[in-house]
């Protein structure tokens, strides 16, 4: 394993911003970049990665990545401003991830963002640990941006039950997801659990995930479990729940779970006297996919998304 | 008549309210929006809905068409003194057109569009953020800049910026509205959480002028509009902090530099020390400064609109 830092920054009064990368293998060889925490909430991203670098070092001293191929490892690309609790950049709020393919003249996250990007573009694949705005859980799951420059449908690889393919809309196409594929790396944003708190076995679940595919594509030589097979669907065909009206949130359910038309799967309650105030049932059978996960819920927010069990 | 564009309930007893001042009178079909409030820390815009009602209302006789006063899309966000929307920590800019059946901001986003949509012209303020004092201008995509730059030359602004389109900015207010044939011109100025009269009487000089040029007033005078400079990409020039620190301006907001003059020095409070100094790109007007003095390398110190070097001449 080599160590290097990839970008630097000064700050007035904290210590140098320094992106770390961790490389395997082959370092003169793009084959595969794994890109964590780009927002400082990006707890469980960061610590995929780690155990993702801890893993690696242990195959690359056995002999188990195979020849002719490099992998690079970023955990976290923004602990100034992880260490302050802030999501996007500690001083102004952007978002490293809406400033690619960035620019080195440009303003600090646009740097930011462009001494990221020289280094991991031109990688054959990139995968992504993302993270969803809203409060909830998601079943881990992979995302593909569906762009006119996609040339791979790796999705099945992965090995996990579902997959996912979506249309860009035109605030993703300052993402890295958007920008690796405009410059021919095959790219994948793969969605754990959670983003704040750190989740033990979905990060488990996360690693293995990533590791299986770099066993498919033949970047690491090591006993896997195959994993499932997966069904790909279009986002946009998911059966998306919003909550009817605000108050307290009361989930009834789990992601997983196989909920049957009519059931009641959640319950928004008067804040004040606990009174019902709506009942969120199923609209037909379904597997949830992702449930809002906070005490309290505002009018018209997503609280669950349900993959159809007739789909398959 | 004050009238409700969208609602949504709030988790706890409270319902969220965008909603706009219909002044109407006369007989004429005509409507002219005016829009601002969208970033939670942009508060130039209630200044100049505020002058503009009272103006109307003082004048109200003299109207013949409908005069929508939108002062806050992002009421929690003005609150709350943030730039976004607050619980979503999403740039409300970047919602539209919203999705009618989409998320508490994209639904929010659908009304608001659907009820500005088919106006005569609308004008979408934006004061800088808290970073940047601007002076007042217009900026718009070379694409919509034939249609729109008659009417910005009405606006008295002292520059209209017509940039390149970027796909990210489709997600914009002005942007769906252009797109929807609803004229939408962009105002800049000022900065951010601060009030600066001068400039909002300038914009309400502005908005009055083209009533009057639209034949919306009639029987009021107006005073000398200003000729604005302008300009397409290619001449803005751009100062980035070359070093973190702290940015103390050597050189007044709105005047004329020369290529290679100091604009302001990066300091470092610590040591005592000059760390760079933010050197002028180009020579031309100074119509962005740096407000906000810590510095991180690459941060926005100032722009500077192009122009031959009148101070050697």
């Amino acid at each position: 394993m080599t160590e290097k830092i990839i970008f630097a920054l000064e700050s007035v009064y904290r210590e140098p911003l320094e992106i770390k990368a961790f490389c395997f293998g082959d370092t003169s060889k793009k084959t595969i970049c794994i890109m964590g925490a780009m927002r400082g909430n990006e707890v469980q991203q960061m610590y995929v990665c780690a155990r993702l670098v801890q893993e690696l070092k242990i195959l690359e001293i056995n002999g188990h990545i195979a020849k002719n191929t490099g992998i690079m490892v970023i955990p976290c690309a923004n602990y100034h401003s992880m260490n302050i609790g802030k999501r996007f950049w500690a001083m102004d709020n952007t978002d490293i991830n809406r400033m690619f393919p960035g620019y080195n003249l440009g303003e600090t996250t646009q740097r930011i963002a462009d001494g990221i990007f020289t280094e991991i573009q031109g990688f054959e694949y990139g995968i992504q640990l993302a993270s969803f705005y809203q409060p909830g859980r998601f079943l881990t799951h992979v995302k593909q941006m569906v762009t006119e420059f996609t040339t791979d449908d790796g999705l099945a690889y992965f090995g996990l039950p579902y997959a996912l393919k979506r249309s860009p809309k035109p605030y993703d196409t300052t993402t890295l997801n958007y920008n690796w594929q405009l410059w021919n790396t095959k790219a994948y944003s793969l969605f754990t659990h959670s983003t704040d708190d750190m989740k033990e076995d979905s990060a488990e679940n996360a690693l293995n995930v990533i590791m299986r595919f770099m066993k498919k594509r033949e970047i690491i030589n090591y006993p896997i479990h195959a994993g499932y097979v997966t069904s790909i669907i279009n986002e946009s065909d998911m059966l998306q729940i919003h909550s009817p009206c605000g108050g307290i949130c009361r989930i009834k359910t789990k992601i997983g779970d196989v909920v049957e038309r009519g059931q009641i799967i959640a319950e928004i309650l008067n804040p004040l006297t606990c009174e019902i105030f709506a009942e969120i049932e199923v609209p037909e059978k379904a597997t949830v996919f992702f449930h809002f996960e906070s005490p309290l819920i505002v009018e018209g927010t997503v609280i669950f998304k349900l993959v159809k069990n007739n789909d398959f | 008549m004050i009238k409700t564009v969208s609602q949504i309930n709030l988790a706890v007893n409270e319902k969220l309210k965008i909603q706009k001042n219909s002044i109407k009178n006369g007989t004429s079909k005509k409507r002219i929006c005016i829009v601002t409030g969208t970033h939670g820390d942009e508060l130039e815009g209630q200044y100049i809905c505020y002058v503009l009602g009272k103006y109307l209302k003082e004048n109200i006789s003299r109207l013949n068409g409908t005069i929508d006063v939108y002062p806050a899309l992002n009421p929690l966000g003005i609150d709350s003194i943030m730039r976004g929307i607050p619980g979503y920590d999403l740039d409300m800019n970047r919602t539209f057109p919203g999705i009618e059946s989409g998320t508490m901001p994209e639904m929010i986003a659908y009304e608001i569009l659907e009820d500005m949509k088919g106006a005569d012209i609308c004008i979408d303020i934006h004061a800088s953020n808290i970073f940047l004092r601007e002076i007042p201008q217009i900026r718009m995509s070379i694409p919509t800049s034939e249609v729109l730059l008659p009417y910005a030359k009405m606006l008295n602004v002292d520059f209209v910026w017509v940039h390149a389109s970027a796909t990210v900015l489709e997600s914009t207010l002005a942007h769906s509205l252009n797109s929807t044939g609803t004229k939408t011109l962009v105002v800049e100025m000022g900065v951010g959480m601060r009030i600066t009269k001068e400039y909002c009487k300038q914009l309400v000089d502005g908005i009055i002028n083209l009533l009057v040029n639209l034949e919306m007033l009639t029987d009021v005078e107006v005073g000398e509009i200003r000729e604005p400079v302008v300009s397409l990409d290619g001449a803005v020039g751009f100062v980035n902090s070359p070093a973190a620190g702290i940015f103390v301006p050597d050189t007044e907001f709105g005047s004329i530099v020369s290529e290679g003059d100091i604009i302001g020095r990066i300091v470092n409070p610590l040591t005592g020390e000059i760390v760079e100094n933010a050197v002028a790109s180009c020579s031309g007007l100074l119509f962005t400064l740096r407000e906000y003095p810590v510095v991180y390398g690459g941060s926005l110190i100032a722009r500077i609109l192009r122009q031959e070097d009148k101070k050697n001449d």
